[in-house]
C-alpha cells in the first residue's frame, strides 16, 4: 500500500506524466510536527468527472493556500488524492482507505448524494470528518458530516417563492423536471407541498422523470410547451443532472421555448455546466444557487483571483460548488486553530458557530445541525455564460436539513 | 504439483488474514481493517470470475451480462438487510425501508414480502439469477445464438435492467439503491467481526465454487461443453443435446454470481444500479481473460490481480490509472493469449 | 445612426420650451431605477407611441443602455455613449448597463411590438404583430385595426389579425369577441389554444363558442402531434443510424467489434470542436466551422481507425471475443486520454444560425432545424457509404475481401490494405456520428458511452452485413421508441425497445434483413 502520494493536478499531468506538484513559490518554515493529511474523494474518471474534477482542483488549491500561510499549527498539510471514478461501491472503499491506511485528518469530497450515503457508515464508523460541498435534499444528518451546500430551503423554496412572484412571472402551473434519483424526488416532493400550500393544486403541477445522461429531449420539451399552453402563466422548475442539461437546453432553446413566457429556473446549472453550451438563446433563464461567479465584492474577487492564479487560466469560473469548500476549508482551518488540534473529536465541537465571510458576500455560519447558515440567490442566465443575480434574500436563512413539507418528518422527532 | 502448491499457500494467508487482524496495529504481521475488507470484496470477484470461466472458458459462452445475476444476487441480499433496519431507519418506519417513507409508498410492494427472512432471500439471491439466465439462455441456445450475437443480447440484458432499476418507481430505491445496512444475522455489521465472518464465508464459497467448477470440468459434462465451445454443430450431430448442456452450465454459472453479489453487498455496504453497467461485466469477463481462460485458477488469479492493481492505481495515479489498465487488457488479450497462467506453464516447459 | 436621429430629436424638443408634462421625458427615470420601475416605464413608452422611445427600448432590449450612479441614462453613440435626455456625450465612469429580467423583457417585448408596428420593415411588423399576440391587452385593439388597414403584405396582415383576435378577446366588445373566438378556433395553433382557455373563465357567457373553439384546434392539433412524434422519432432514428452506420462497415463486413466504437464518435465531436476553435480567430470562416468540420472528423477518426487496426486489431483476425475486450480496454485509454488533453468539463461546440431554431412546416408541424439537419446528414451518409461500396475501387475490393479473402489475395488484392482501410472508412463514419452529436449532446470523454450499447442493437436488429437493415432497424426504433415514450416515460420505452429486440433476435437470429448464402454462415 502505498504511504505518500504525489499530487495530481492536471497542470502536473500536462507538464509530464507523473510529475509530482511544484513546491509553493514561498515556502514557509514548518515545525516539526508530521503533515496534516487532507483526503481529496472526488471522481476524477467516470461520468462524475466532469463535475468533481474541478473541485480536487479547489481542495489542492486551499492547501496551498494554508501551506502558504504557514500551515496548520505550525505544520504542513499534504493532500491524499484518490479516484473513485464514479463508482459508488469504490467511494466507500477509497473513504476506508483514506482514514485507515491514510488516516487523513480530514476528507473533502463527494458529489452525488449517492456517493455521500456510500462512504456515510464509513465516517461513522471510523470516526473520521467529511466536508460535503453540494447542494443536496436534505433528509440527512451524521455527526461526522458537514454540509456546506444548500439544504432545500436554501435554494428549493425561494426559486419557486420568486417564480410565483410579479417579479418571477407570478407563475401559477408550475413543471418539475428532474433527473431520477433522490435529490430531485425530494427536492421535488418538498416542492409539491410547498405548492399545494400556497394554492396550487396538483392538477397545475407537471412531474417527470429521466434516466442520467438523458440526451433526447425532444418529446418531453414539446409536452411542456403544451402543458404551458393551458391560459396560466408556467415555469419549469428543472433538477436536472450534469451532462443530462446540455441537451436539455439546446431542445430548449431550439424549440423557441423563451424565458418571458417560460422560464426555467434550474438548482444544478452553474458556471461550470454552462461553460459547454451557447448560451445566448438561453438568456433570462434561472438558476438558483447560494453563489455566483458574478457576485461582487471584495471576497469573491480574492477568491476568483485565487482561482484563476492556481489554476493558471484566466478563463476558468467559479461555481457554488467550489465555494462551499473553500468556505468549508477556511471554517476547518479556524476550528483547527480553536481546537489546536486536528483530532476529530475537539474539531467537530469548535466547527459549531464559526463564522466567515464567504465569497457570497454574507457573512456564514456554522450551525449546530452541521449546516451552514447561506444567503439564497436568484440568477438569470447571461450571453456570456454567467449567471447574474436578479433577486436574493435580505439575509442569510439557516438551513433546515429536515423539510416541514414532509410530513414524515413529524415522526421523526421522536428519535 | 507446483501450482497447487501455491495455490495451497494463498489460501493459506488468505485463511489467517482475519486472525492476523486481531494482531496489534504496531505489529509487522497485523493486516489492516482495510485490506480485509478490500480482501473480502476481491474474493467475491473472483467467485464471479470463476463463474464467467466456467461459461466463457468451458462452454464457449461469452456472456457480457454476467454483472447483471451478480447485482440481482446483491439485491436479493440488499432487500433483506434493508429489512432488517427495521425502526432504526431515519423514519423509524417498522417495515417500509427509507427510501420507500419519502417516496410515499403506504405498504411493501408484494414482491419485497418474505425478505425479511434469511433463507428466502438467500433462496432469491440463488433463485431470481438462475430464473433469468434460464429464461434468457432457453430462449438464445434454442434459437442457436452463438458468439459475439450472445454476447451483445447478454449486454443488452443488462444495461436493460440498470435502465430499470434506475427508475425510483420500480421499489428498489432508485440510484442510490440500498445503503446503510445495520446488521446481518445478528451481527452488526460495521465490526470487525463481522467482516471477519463475511470474510471467511465468502472464502468457503470460493473453495466450493471451486470444486464444484472444477467437478463440472472433469466430468464427461465438461468435456462434452468444452466440445460444443471447440465446435457445437457436429457436438449436436453426435447426437448430444447441445441446448441443454449450455443451459446448464449457464444457470449454474449465473447461481454462482448470484451467490457472490449476495456476498458482495454486506461487505461493500452499498447495491445500487450502477453494479448492473455493462462496462462492470466486461470488466469481469478481463478479469479472466488476464488470468488465463479455460483454467479455473486463471480466473481467480485474475479478478485478485486486475482488482488489487486498480486499488493501488487509483490512489497512486489518480489520473492516469486507466492508461495502465486499459494498457494492460489490451497487453494481455494482444502477448498473453493464455492469461497469466500462461506464464507458469510457459516457465514450466 | 439611431442615436443620432434620437438626439436631434430630443434637440429639437429642447428647443421647444421645455414642457415639465412631456410624457416622454417622464417616464425615463423609471428606467434607472428597480425591476418594477423599469418594467412600468416601459409600458408607459410604449404605450406613448413616441417615436424617440423605440431605439431607447432597443437598447435596452441589447443590454446597451446604461445608467451612472447619478441615475442618469446613457445610449450608445458611436463608440461612446451620449446622456439619453440632452443627446450630449457623456462619460462612462461608474455607469452600468441597465439589467433585465422576465418581467422587464415582457413588458419590452409588448412595448417595442406597439412602436414597431409602424416600421417600414416587414419582418419588423410581423415580429410586432407575433409580440403583441403575446402580450395583448385592449388598448392594442385600435392599434392594430390601424396597422391592419395600411398593411399590403398577406403574410404579415395575417399575423396582425391574430393578434387583433387575441386583443379583442380581452377586450370589452363582446361582438368582436365572438368573431375573435372563431379566427383563434380557425388559426389552430398551441398559443391560440392557451388563449381560449384563458378567456373561458373570464367569459362565462361566452363558453360554448370557446369550446367548440377549442374543439376545432384539438383535431388540429392530434394530426399535428401525430407528425411531429413521428419526426421525433426519425430524428432519434437518423441519431441512432449515425452512430451504427460506422458499426454495420466494421462489425457488419468485417466481422469486428469494436467496444472503442463510442470514444471514436466522441473523437469526431472532439474534432468539430477544434475545428471551431481554429476557425474562430478568422470571422469569415466561423459559420463554416461546422461543415469543414465534417472531412476534418472524418480523417481524423480514420486516421485513429487505420492505427488502431494495423497496430493491433489485425493481429487478432478470427478471435472475435478478444478483439472485443481489446478494444474495451482502447477505449479505456482514449476517453482518458481526451479527459487529460481536453480536460472533464463540456466542451462547447456552437451551432451556426441556420441549424438553431424551430422550421414550421405547411400545416403548422413545427420541427427544430438541427434536427431536421441530421435527418438529412444521416441519409446523405449513408448514400454515401452505400456508394463507396457499390461504386469505388475500394468497395469493391472491400466486398472481394469480405467474400474470399483468399481467392482475393490471388486476384492481387492486397487484402491488409483492404482490411485497414475498412476499418479507417468505419472509423471515419463514427467520426461523422460525432460532427452531428456534438449539435445536440454533451461534447464530453463520456460522450461515446451512451451510444455504444444502442448502436450494436441496430446493426444486430437491422440484419449484420445490410445497410438497408442498418436504416430500417434505426429508424424503427427511433420511431417505436418516441411512440412509446409519452405513455411509458423515457426509461421504460428504452427498456421496452430493448427487450422487444432481444425477442425479436431470439425468433430471427440474424435481424430484419439477414444475408442469405455463404457470406452468412460462420
Amino acid at each position: 500500500m502505498p504511504t505518500t502520494t504525489p499530487n495530481f493536478t492536471r497542470r502536473a499531468t500536462l507538464a509530464g506524466l507523473g510529475a509530482s506538484l511544484a513546491a509553493p513559490m514561498i515556502q514557509p518554515a514548518f515545525g516539526q510536527g508530521a503533515p496534516i493529511k487532507v483526503g481529496v474523494l472526488h471522481s476524477l474518471s467516470g461520468t462524475m468527472a466532469i463535475s468533481e474534477t474541478a473541485l480536487r482542483d479547489t481542495v489542492l488549491m486551499m492547501v496551498e493556500y494554508a501551506n502558504s500561510k504557514g500551515g496548520l499549527l505550525g505544520r504542513k498539510l499534504e493532500a491524499v488524492v484518490v479516484d473513485p471514478a464514479s463508482n459508488w461501491p469504490l467511494f466507500a472503499e477509497k473513504a476506508r482507505e483514506l482514514l485507515q491506511v491514510h488516516k487523513v485528518d480530514v476528507t473533502f469530497g463527494c458529489w452525488t448524494s449517492v456517493s455521500r450515503k456510500s462512504v456515510l457508515p464509513v465516517f461513522e464508523e471510523l470516526k473520521g470528518l467529511l466536508f460535503y460541498p453540494v447542494q443536496y435534499e436534505g433528509e440527512e444528518e451524521s455527526p461526522n458530516i458537514f454540509y456546506t451546500g444548500a439544504a432545500p430551503n436554501q435554494q428549493a423554496i425561494p426559486a419557486v417563492e420568486y417564480l410565483m412572484s410579479k417579479d418571477g412571472g407570478e407563475a401559477k402551473r408550475i413543471v418539475l423536471l428532474g433527473t431520477d434519483y433522490v435529490y430531485p424526488r425530494t427536492t421535488n416532493r418538498i416542492l409539491r407541498g410547498f405548492l399545494n400550500s400556497k394554492g396550487i393544486g396538483n392538477a397545475d403541477i407537471m412531474e417527470e422523470y429521466t434516466p442520467f445522461g438523458h440526451s433526447d429531449w425532444q418529446g418531453i420539451v414539446a409536452r411542456v410547451k403544451r402543458f404551458a399552453a393551458e391560459g396560466k402563466k408556467t415555469a419549469i422548475v428543472s433538477t436536472i443532472n450534469g451532462d443530462a442539461n446540455v441537451p436539455f437546453y439546446r431542445e430548449l432553446g431550439n424549440q423557441g421555448i423563451k424565458a418571458e413566457d417560460i422560464p426555467c429556473v434550474a438548482f444544478s446549472v452553474g458556471e461550470e455546466e454552462l461553460a459547454g453550451i451557447d448560451t445566448k438563446p438561453l438568456v433570462g433563464h434561472l438558476a438558483a444557487w447560494n453563489y455566483f461567479m458574478s457576485t461582487p465584492g471584495k471576497p469573491n474577487e480574492e477568491f476568483k483571483a485565487m482561482w484563476q492564479a492556481y489554476i493558471k487560466n484566466p478563463k476558468r469560473v467559479t461555481n457554488d460548488p467550489m465555494e462551499a469548500i473553500y468556505t468549508g476549508f477556511r471554517m476547518w482551518m479556524q476550528a483547527v486553530e480553536k481546537a489546536k488540534t486536528t483530532a476529530v473529536a475537539a474539531v467537530t465541537p469548535a466547527l459549531i458557530g464559526q463564522k466567515l465571510m464567504a465569497p457570497c458576500g454574507f457573512e456564514e455560519e456554522m450551525l449546530p445541525n452541521h449546516h451552514l447558515s447561506k444567503p439564497v440567490l436568484i440568477g438569470e442566465i447571461q450571453a456570456d455564460g454567467q449567471i447574474n443575480t436578479v433577486w436574493k434574500t435580505a439575509g442569510v436563512v439557516k438551513a433546515e436539513n429536515w423539510s416541514p413539507f414532509i410530513p414524515e418528518n413529524a415522526n421523526r422527532a421522536k428519535k | 504439483m507446483t501450482l497447487r502448491f501455491v495455490l495451497l499457500g494463498a489460501l493459506l494467508v488468505l485463511a489467517v488474514m482475519p486472525a492476523l487482524n486481531r494482531l496489534p496495529a504496531d505489529s509487522a504481521l497485523h493486516v489492516s481493517d482495510f485490506l480485509i475488507s478490500i480482501t473480502g470484496k476481491w474474493i467475491t470477484y473472483a467467485i464471479l470470475a470463476l463463474a464467467i470461466d466456467l461459461a466463457w472458458g468451458y462452454a464457449g459462452i461469452l456472456s457480457l451480462g454476467h454483472g447483471a445475476f451478480f447485482t440481482l444476487g446483491g439485491y436479493a441480499i440488499g432487500m433483506h438487510l434493508m429489512r432488517l433496519i427495521g425502526t432504526r431507519g431515519v423514519y423509524g418506519h417498522p417495515t417500509l425501508p427509507d427510501f420507500m417513507v419519502f417516496l410515499g409508498y403506504k405498504e411493501l410492494p408484494w414482491y419485497w414480502l418474505g425478505f425479511d427472512s434469511f433463507p428466502y432471500a438467500l433462496f432469491m439471491a440463488m433463485a431470481v439469477p438462475g430464473l433469468l439466465a434460464l429464461v434468457v439462455g432457453y430462449l438464445a441456445f434454442r434459437s442457436r445464438i452463438t458468439g459475439v450475437y450472445l454476447s451483445i443480447i447478454t449486454q443488452a440484458m443488462t444495461y436493460a435492467l440498470m435502465l430499470a432499476f434506475f427508475r425510483n418507481d420500480m421499489g428498489f430505491g432508485g440510484n442510490n439503491g440500498f445503503t446503510d445496512f445495520k446488521e446481518l444475522l445478528g451481527m452488526s455489521l460495521n465490526t470487525a467481526n463481522a467482516r471477519a465472518v463475511l470474510f471467511y464465508a465468502s472464502l468457503v464459497l470460493l473453495v466450493v465454487a471451486f470444486f464444484l467448477c472444477t467437478r463440472v470440468a472433469q466430468s464427461k459434462l465438461g468435456r462434452v461443453l468444452v466440445a460444443i465451445r471447440d465446435a457445437e454443430s457436429r457436438v449436436r450431430f453426435l447426437g448430444y443435446d447441445v441446448t441443454q448442456h449450455k443451459l446448464f452450465v449457464f444457470v449454474l454459472s449465473a447461481v454462482l454470481a448470484g451467490l457472490a453479489g449476495a456476498l458482495y453487498v454486506p461487505q461493500v455496504g452499498i447495491i445500487n444500479p450502477g453494479e448492473f453497467s455493462p462496462g462492470n461485466s466486461i470488466e469481469a469477463v478481463i478479469w479472466v481473460a488476464v488470468g488465463g481462460r479455460g483454467t479455473l485458477v486463471g480466473a481467480v488469479l485474475g479478478a485478485f490481480s486486475v482488482n488489487a492493481l486498480k486499488t493501488w492505481l487509483t490512489t497512486v495515479a489518480p489520473d492516469l490509472w486507466l492508461f495502465a489498465l486499459g494498457g494492460l487488457f489490451v497487453a494481455v488479450t494482444l502477448f498473453l493469449p493464455r492469461g497469466l497462467i500462461g506464464l507458469f506453464s510457459k516457465a514450466k516447459s | 445612426m439611431t442615436a443620432l436621429i434620437l438626439r436631434i430629436a430630443l434637440l429639437l424638443l429642447l428647443a421647444l420650451p421645455a414642457r415639465a408634462q412631456d410624457a416622454f421625458i417622464a417616464a425615463l427615470p423609471g428606467l434607472a431605477g428597480g425591476f418594477s420601475d423599469i418594467a412600468a416605464s416601459v409600458d408607459r413608452l410604449g404605450a406613448l407611441g413616441d417615436p424617440r422611445a423605440l431605439p431607447l427600448l432597443r437598447a435596452l432590449q441589447e443590454g446597451k443602455l446604461q445608467k451612472t450612479p447619478d441615475g442618469r441614462l446613457l445610449l450608445p453613440e458611436g463608440a461612446g455613449t451620449a446622456d439619453a435626455v440632452t443627446g450630449q456625450p457623456a462619460d462612462v465612469a461608474g455607469a452600468e448597463a441597465v439589467r433585465l429580467n422576465n418581467r422587464v423583457r415582457q413588458a419590452l417585448r409588448g412595448a417595442l411590438g406597439r412602436l414597431q408596428l409602424v416600421s417600414p420593415d416587414p419582418a419588423q411588423r410581423g415580429a410586432a404583430a407575433e409580440a403583441i399576440f403575446r402580450g395583448r391587452s385592449a388598448e392594442d385593439v385600435p392599434l392594430l385595426q390601424a396597422a391592419i388597414a395600411r398593411e399590403q403584405i398577406p403574410a404579415v396582415r395575417a399575423k396582425m389579425e391574430l393578434a387583433l383576435a387575441a386583443a379583442q378577446l380581452v377586450a370589452p366588445d363582446e361582438a368582436a369577441k365572438r368573431d375573435a373566438i372563431a379566427r383563434l378556433g380557425a388559426a389552430g395553433s398551441v398559443e391560440a389554444r392557451a388563449l381560449l382557455i384563458e378567456a373561458r373563465t373570464a367569459n362565462p357567457s361566452l363558453a360554448a363558442a370557446i369550446d367548440v373553439s377549442i374543439a376545432t384546434i384539438e383535431k388540429q392539433l392530434q394530426i399535428r402531434r401525430m407528425a411531429e412524434t413521428l419526426f421525433q422519432g426519425l430524428s432519434l432514428g437518423s441519431v441512432l443510424l449515425l452512430a451504427a452506420l460506422g458499426l454495420a462497415v466494421t462489425f457488419g463486413v468485417m466481422g469486428v467489434i469494436n467496444m472503442a466504437h463510442g470514444e471514436f464518435v466522441m473523437l469526431g465531436a472532439y474534432a468539430t470542436f477544434v475545428v471551431q476553435e481554429l476557425c474562430r480567430g478568422t470571422s469569415w470562416l466561423v459559420p463554416w466551422a461546422l461543415p469543414l468540420a465534417v472531412p476534418a472528423a472524418f480523417l481524423v477518426t480514420a486516421a485513429a481507425g487505420a492505427l488502431l487496426e494495423r497496430g493491433l486489431i489485425r493481429h487478432l483476425y478470427g478471435r472475435p471475443l478478444e478483439t472485443l475486450l481489446m478494444t474495451f480496454g482502447v477505449g479505456m485509454i482514449l476517453q482518458q486520454a481526451v479527459r487529460v488533453a481536453f480536460g472533464a468539463q463540456n466542451r462547447e461546440v456552437l451551432s451556426p444560425s441556420w441549424m438553431q431554431g424551430t422550421l414550421t412546416l405547411p400545416g403548422g408541424v413545427a420541427v427544430t432545424q438541427n434536427r431536421l439537419w441530421i435527418i438529412f446528414f444521416g441519409l446523405a451518409v449513408l448514400a454515401m457509404v452505400f456508394a463507396a461500396i457499390r461504386l469505388t475501387r475500394f468497395g469493391l475490393e472491400m466486398r472481394a475481401v469480405v467474400q474470399n479473402r483468399r481467392i482475393a489475395a490471388t486476384m492481387g488484392i492486397r487484402t491488409g490494405r483492404v482490411d485497414a482501410m475498412t476499418f479507417a472508412f468505419g472509423s471515419g463514419l463514427a467520426g461523422l456520428a460525432g460532427v452531428a452529436l456534438s449539435q445536440i449532446d454533451n461534447v464530453s470523454p463520456n460522450l461515446g458511452t451512451g451510444y455504444i450499447i444502442d448502436s450494436f442493437m441496430v446493426v444486430v436488429f437491422g440484419g449484420v452485413g445490410s445497410l438497408a437493415g442498418t436504416l430500417v432497424g434505426a429508424l424503427t426504433l427511433g420511431v417505436v421508441n418516441k411512440m412509446l415514450e409519452p405513455w411509458a416515460g423515457a426509461v421504460l420505452a428504452k427498456v421496452f425497445v430493448l427487450v422487444a429486440i432481444m425477442l425479436f433476435i431470439q425468433r430471427r437470429p440474424k435481424g430484419i434483413f439477414a444475408l442469405k448464402g455463404r457470406a452468412a454462415e460462420s
